[in-house]
Formats: C-alpha cells, sequence, structure tokens
C-alpha cells in the first residue's frame, strides 16, 4: 500500500485538538550509493537520507580499498617505497613518488640538481594536464554527454603518449629517485612535447566552448553543490575544489617545491575567468580547465629555462641507500596534486625502513566538504556534485532505495539514467 | 577572512609566552634551490598533553581558521606520539608554513581531546588515529569506524607495534617481521 495513503487515511481520522503528526518522517529514506558505483571512480559507500527528491543527510563509509600501504612501507628501505607509493593512485602516481622523495630529501638534506626540479615539474604538469582531461571526461559522462566523453579521452591519449615516449610507461612510470629522476628527456625528446602542447593549445578553444558556454552544462552544474569559501576553510578542503571556492591555496604557489620557486605560479579561482565566485560545480570545472592551460605555460617555460647538468643526486642505489640507512628525523613533503595538496610524512630512526611513513592524499581532506555540497541537492545531482572533487577512490554497480518493507532497486544504470534523463529534460526545454 | 600573515618565529615566540615550559619549538630552515634559491621554513613543536587543546584553541586565535593538514602517529614503546600537522597562511608566494605539533600519549593514558569544535575538518584524522593507534579522542563527534575493514577485530590496531598491533593477522605475508 502506498505509505503516502496511509497517513492520509489516518490524517482524516485525527480529531481536531490533537497536534498534527509529523508526516516527513515517513517520507525520509535513506539511499545508499556504492561502494561499487559508476559516479565514484573507486569504492565509497554513500548513505544518504532523502525526501522526495531531495538529500537531507550525507553519510560515507570508506574501508572497501584499505590496503595497508603505510603499514608495508614500514618494512621497506626508501627505494623499495617509491615504486609502493607510485601504487597508491594509478592517476597520481608521480605525485606520491615526488612527495616521498622530498621528505627523505629534507631529512637527509639531499640536494637535488636544478635540472632534475625542472623534470620533475615538467612530469608532475604532464600528469596535472592528463588528470584533469580524464575528469573533464568522467564529469561529462555523469551529465550524460557521452560523445564529449569520447571526445576529451581522445585528446587525453596525446599527452599519454608523450610521457610513455618520456618514461617508458604511460601510468606507472618509475621515474623518480631519492636525489632527482632516473631518465633525462633528450634533444629529440623536445620537439614533440612542444607538438603536444600545441595540440592542446588547439584542442583547449573545443573544449571551452563544450564546457563552459554549452546551455545545458551551464544549467546542469551552476548552482549545484555548492561549496561556500567559509565551509571549504572550515573542513580544510584542498585543491580545485578549494580553489573554486575562493580559497587561493595551492602549495606551488604558497610553499614551492621543484622549480615551481623559479615559476610565477598563482593559484586560480573561478574569480580570473568569470569574475565572481559562487563555489558550484561550474566553477570547478572552470578551475581545471585553466589549470590545464596553466599547465601548458609552465611545460613550455620549463623547458625554455631548464638548466644543463646532472639529474641525479647519486646514480649508485647502494650507494644512496648506505646514505639514507644512516639519517635520523621527521621530514615532510608536500606537492600540489592534480586534485589538491599530497603531504607525507616520514620519520627515519637511523635503519633501514621508516619508522612510520603517513600519507595523506587530496581525497581525504575532500570527503568531508562532500556534506555541505550534497546536502538539499536532487538524487539525479549526486554523481556529478560527488565527482566534481575529482574524488579518489573507485567504481560501478547499485544503489538501493528502502524504505522499510520494500525495496526499489536503483542500479548503476538506472542512476546515471536519471542524471541523464535531467539533461535531455533540460536540453528540450533549452530547444537544443 | 583569513588576512592575518604571520612568520614562524612570531607562532612559536608567542607560544612560548603562553605556554612557557610547557612548550617547545625549533624552527627547520631549509634552502631550496632549482635556479634561483629560496628559504624555506617550518615549525616542529611539541605540547604538554595538558596543554594540547589550549594549544589549539590560541593557534585558532593566532590565525583564524587554520588549515588543518593531518596528524600522523607511531608507537614509540612506551609511549604514543601524536603529530598534528597544521599549514598556516596561504594565498601569496611563499606564505605558507607547516606547524607541527607534537603530543606524546603514555600508553597507560591514551586520552586526548577533539579539536573538531575548534576545526571540523579534523574529524577523519581523529576517527583515523582512533582506529590505528587505539587512542581515545574524547569529544569527537563521530567515533565510527572509518578506513579499517569490517573483518579486522576490535581491538587490534595497524600503526601500534605492542601485542595490540596487526602481528596475528599478517604472519603469512612476506612484509610480516619473521622471528
Amino acid at each position: 500500500m502506498n505509505p503516502d495513503k496511509v497517513i492520509e487515511k489516518k490524517d482524516r481520522e485525527r480529531k481536531p485538538d490533537e497536534p498534527v503528526k509529523k508526516k516527513r518522517k515517513s517520507n525520509s529514506y535513506s539511499l545508499s550509493i556504492g561502494p561499487i558505483h559508476p559516479a565514484l571512480k573507486e569504492p565509497i559507500r554513500f548513505d544518504l537520507q532523502i525526501e522526495g527528491e531531495k538529500v537531507v543527510k550525507v553519510d560515507f563509509e570508506l574501508s572497501q580499498v584499505h590496503r595497508g600501504i603505510e603499514w608495508i612501507g614500514t618494512r621497506r628501505n626508501p627505494v623499495q617505497i617509491l615504486y609502493l607509493a607510485e601504487r597508491i593512485c594509478g592517476i597520481c602516481n608521480i605525485c606520491h613518488s615526488t612527495c616521498f622523495c622530498i621528505a627523505v630529501e629534507n631529512i637527509a638534506n639531499i640536494e637535488v640538481p636544478a635540472r632534475a626540479h625542472y623534470l620533475r615539474t615538467i612530469h608532475a604538469e604532464l600528469e596535472r594536464i592528463h588528470s584533469h582531461i580524464l575528469w573533464a571526461g568522467v564529469a561529462a559522462h555523469e551529465l550524460g554527454f557521452d560523445s564529449v566523453m569520447h571526445y576529451t579521452w581522445k585528446i587525453r591519449e596525446k599527452v599519454l603518449d608523450v610521457m610513455e615516449a618520456l618514461t617508458g610507461n604511460r601510468i606507472t612510470k618509475g621515474i623518480m629517485m631519492i636525489g632527482g629522476v632516473r631518465r633525462d628527456i633528450n634533444e629529440k625528446q623536445v620537439p614533440m612535447v612542444k607538438e603536444a602542447l600545441e595540440y592542446y593549445k588547439k584542442g583547449f578553444g573545443k573544449l571551452e566552448s563544450i564546457f563552459l558556454k554549452d546551455p545545458v552544462i551551464k544549467s546542469r552544474t551552476v548552482g549545484t553543490g555548492i561549496l561556500s569559501r567559509h565551509d571549504g576553510l572550515a573542513l580544510c578542503a584542498v585543491g580545485p575544489t578549494a580553489r573554486a571556492s575562493g580559497i587561493k591555496k595551492d602549495v606551488r604557489q604558497d610553499e614551492p617545491y621543484a622549480a615551481y620557486s623559479d615559476l610565477d605560479v598563482k593559484a586560480i579561482t573561478p574569480k580570473d575567468f568569470l569574475g565572481e565566485v559562487k563555489g558550484d560545480v561550474f566553477d570547478r570545472i572552470v578551475v581545471r580547465l585553466l589549470e590545464v592551460k596553466q599547465s601548458i605555460e609552465i611545460i613550455e617555460e620549463c623547458l625554455k629555462q631548464m638548466p644543463k647538468g646532472k639529474i641525479l643526486h647519486e646514480e649508485k642505489i647502494p650507494k644512496l641507500l648506505a646514505e639514507l640507512r644512516n639519517i635520523e628525523g621527521d621530514g615532510i613533503g608536500r606537492l600540489e596534486a592534480p586534485r589538491g595538496e599530497v603531504i607525507h610524512y616520514v620519520k627515519m630512526v637511523g635503519k633501514e625502513a621508516p619508522y612510520s611513513w603517513k600519507v595523506r592524499a587530496p581525497t581525504y581532506n575532500n570527503l568531508l566538504p562532500w556534506g555541505p555540497m550534497l546536502m538539499g541537492e536532487q538524487v539525479a545531482d549526486v554523481p556529478i556534485i560527488a565527482a566534481s572533487t575529482d574524488p579518489c577512490m573507485s567504481c560501478t554497480n547499485r544503489a538501493v532505495v528502502a524504505d522499510g518493507n520494500s525495496e526499489k532497486i536503483l542500479d548503476n544504470e538506472a542512476m546515471r539514467r536519471l542524471s541523464v534523463e535531467k539533461t535531455n529534460a533540460l536540453k528540450r526545454r533549452l530547444g537544443r | 577572512m583569513t588576512t592575518v600573515k604571520l612568520k614562524p618565529e612570531q607562532v612559536v615566540n608567542a607560544f612560548e609566552k603562553k605556554f612557557g615550559e610547557k612548550f617547545s619549538a625549533r624552527i627547520e630552515t631549509r634552502k631550496h634551490k632549482a635556479k634561483k634559491t629560496v628559504i624555506l621554513k617550518r615549525v616542529w613543536a611539541e605540547i604538554d598533553k595538558s596543554q594540547f587543546k589550549k594549544a589549539v584553541e590560541f593557534l585558532c586565535e593566532l590565525y583564524p581558521m587554520p588549515h588543518f593538514s593531518v596528524a600522523s602517529g607511531y608507537d614509540m614503546g612506551e609511549t604514543i606520539e601524536l603529530i598534528y600537522h597544521f599549514a598556516i597562511g596561504f594565498g601569496g608566494k611563499l606564505d605558507e608554513f607547516i606547524f607541527s605539533l607534537k603530543v606524546v600519549l603514555p600508553k597507560n593514558d591514551l586520552v586526548l581531546e577533539s579539536i573538531t569544535d575548534l576545526i571540523p575538518g579534523a574529524l577523519i584524522s581523529e576517527r583515523e588515529l582512533q582506529e590505528m593507534l587505539g587512542v581515545k579522542i574524547k569529544g569527537i563527534p563521530d567515533s565510527r569506524r572509518l578506513f579499517l575493514p569490517k573483518e579486522i577485530p576490535k581491538g587490534v590496531y595497524p600503526w601500534r607495534r605492542d601485542s595490540k598491533g596487526l602481528q596475528k593477522l599478517v604472519r603469512n605475508l612476506n612484509e610480516a617481521d619473521k622471528k
């Protein structure tokens, strides 16, 4: 029987002086999304309380992919950890290994050659281009623009090719080493990198017109999933999520590492492009796209300025390990990954393996901001809002809408269909 | 909102004045050299357990809404040491520095006050400390597990190096300490 009808009947039977019973209670459903779901690239479970289409409470559960990497790390030597750190995240693999390098270099007072700093910067920025374009594709998919998704991912292939040519691999590149970088960029490779940058400059105009000017995307994203500046600061948001709320926070600017101390990098906020900051999903798209542009400029600048010379502090790994075996102290590595600030804390006590290793990835801090973002939004907007922080956890399958006795299952497709339907309805209304 | 510009020395001096012997700190100065050289500073501070909450309150007075990065922690045998890393100042080139506040907890009294009323963003780290090290956070708004899978029994804390650690669960792994 329809629960609404039951209440109506009860209402009719109510005596005139009896207080009105709370109707809302039976209208509040719990909607559980994930752990496996297409809107989330890695496993996480959302537990949303919804009233009709509106989200009224947000809760989440991680723990599906806890691999104990930090624990394993305290049983390996620093060079072995580099390869473990790369596997923390497939997309930010340069970030984690570089961050660990910086932390250990701080403890050991290793001076990294200037050329290596520039190479690290180039690799980090290539990764940012790759990650942001990948994200743009995911966002398009969530909104129901699958041809846009395929177009953005086609564009992304170019940067993967460049990365493969420079490092030997598309994803886990194994390029970082404590005290420098393992491979140099030679004269022959420079034109190829430059050509790819030109390709992105051209492709950027099209991406811009798709994401920033299309009225349907605008009406789906403007004013959706707002994170205010105050909430962003209080909940310690990082990266593009924080910057889209007007917080000018960027490690490349605030506490430069690698070659960023030579370059003039400024944190990008939507103010630069739109003139105002709303902190909605659209702002997050704007920030990421502008950062792709910024990354292209940074790589060009690096190729121009890069000094010649050594790329490693110590070429012989056993000698390096012997040096690292004797170091004692605490070190922090920080850097700006595509999704935000990464921090590694390392404690060495004069043994082969670190005594403690703490990794903090950007999503760790961008979890809590989901609360204010999703609150009061429609269920159809949940996928794009959840994806708008570019969460680093994974995806696919079913969400269960449970109301007491009956259970309605929203599988992966149904959830996305809601989002796609909303887009199509908007398209019709806008006459496109 | 956060327009206060602070230097590491100012923060350390203010803390020393306020907490006296209960507070100690060293400022790490580092040269970072690419083509140009810049000086980067970091604060490594330690506060007595009894003054921890007051210290965080004082930090929030000095610098409204500090960015809480993460809390790391490790087992030192008799004690457990927690380090709360804050990032102070942002918005311009070389404006920011890390303020790491260490607090030492004896194993027989693993209790610390929650700072989520001052910095709501610290919740995830506090939940992590509870499940990874078995530290009781007093006044935490949500004390459920977050990272550990359900299969790991209660009373096992992965970051511990004593009998409450992971030893029994991982003896078949490559990384386990062989005896």
